[in-house]
């Protein structure tokens, strides 16, 4: 066999209008338009959808996580940076 | 060659029942061996959505008949003679080009049948063929976007799957043949003539095998019979698998 593995593609699923789409999982493919045809046989199979992203998993820049400390860990004791100090209509509904 | 039912709609529904369900069950038998994971979710998914027209399609005919018989009866209870499924539908997986190709042809015959099947002067059968043909479009495009890359793929890919077509075009002619049946079904407005689906056929087939930069197979020699019966040899193993558990162990549950 001499054929390249098939790059790995990340995929979002917007399930309602009014929420934004959600990662759901990854998959193989050799180019978009399979990675979207293949998205939408694994992540759509039990639900209605609105619309599928696939991105590249490779055009994804992500955060170190051996930086955890510097990245993340100051906010924890930020107690005022939480919005639970008042409450929010139900009218508002998604946040 | 008796017919499948005393009533010539329900006989024609279950001769559409019939392929989908053939086709349905040779696409199962990938499950857990095609190439990638991916595709092995998406074939198990366009074998569930054919074995779904189908229980559609009889459980219409059934309602038509009036009579006694339900979707297991004719699904699990008939002789091989009394499959009326083209002979396409019954040819084996061989390779993954082989299974596209069968496919890209199925689907490229079954999408404009079922456009066409949703203005039935029956509205249960409309409303089903309605439902049927988004599912077909998306299996014309499944295939066709494989039978593309595969075509344009690498020279074995190419090789495989233009040796698919060539193997398998001799069962294109019986998908658009015309019997007495057909006629009275379009001709009473309940079915659909299925001569008149090969001019959108030949369209699909045209624009995806040039895309894929195959040549398209010469038209003239055809191999028929199923559509009244005469089946080729497959059609029995496949029955066999399909029918043991319900010949074995008649209405088991779980």
């Amino acid at each position: 066999m001499t054929e390249s593995p098939a790059p790995l593609w990340e995929v979002f699923i917007r399930p309602r209008t009014g929420l934004a789409h959600r990662h759901v999982g990854s998959l193989h493919a050799h180019d978009a338009k399979m990675a979207l045809l293949s998205a939408r046989n694994i992540y759509t199979r039990r639900g209605e959808t609105l619309s599928i992203w696939v991105i590249p998993s490779s055009a994804i820049v992500a955060s170190d996580p051996g930086e955890k400390d510097m990245m993340f860990e100051p906010t924890g004791s930020k107690i005022y940076r939480h919005p639970t100090f008042y409450e929010v209509p139900d009218e508002v509904g998604h946040m | 060659m008796a017919p499948v039912s005393a009533d010539p709609r329900a006989a024609w529904l279950i001769r559409v029942g019939d392929a989908t369900l053939i086709l349905g069950h040779r696409l199962s038998e990938w499950l857990s061996r095609a190439p990638t994971l991916e595709e092995d979710i998406a074939l198990a998914n366009l074998s569930l959505d054919l074995i779904g027209q189908t229980r559609a399609f009889y459980t219409r005919a059934c309602e038509i008949e009036g009579g006694g018989r339900d979707e297991t009866d004719l699904a699990y209870r008939r002789a091989e003679r009394d499959y009326r499924n083209p002979l396409l539908v019954e040819q084996p997986n061989g390779n993954f080009a082989d299974t596209i190709a069968r496919h890209l042809i199925f689907s490229g015959y079954a999408y404009p049948l079922y456009e066409k099947l949703a203005h039935s002067n029956d509205t249960e059968t409309a409303g089903i063929a309605t439902r049927a043909s988004r599912e077909m479009a998306y299996h014309l495009r499944h295939a066709g976007e494989w039978i593309v890359r595969l075509g344009d793929g690498t020279p074995q890919s190419h090789d495989k799957t233009q040796a698919a077509l060539d193997d398998l075009w001799p069962y294109v002619p019986e998908l658009f043949e015309v019997d007495d049946l057909d006629r009275e079904a379009a001709a009473s407005g309940f079915g659909v003539d299925p001569s008149t689906l090969r001019d959108e056929f030949d369209a699909t087939m045209g624009e995806v095998i040039a895309r894929a930069a195959l040549t398209r197979p010469a038209d003239g020699f055809g191999l028929h019979g199923g559509k009244t019966g005469r089946h080729s040899e497959w059609l029995g193993h496949i029955l066999a698998e399909m029918q043991f558990l319900q010949r074995a162990y008649p209405d088991a549950r779980w």
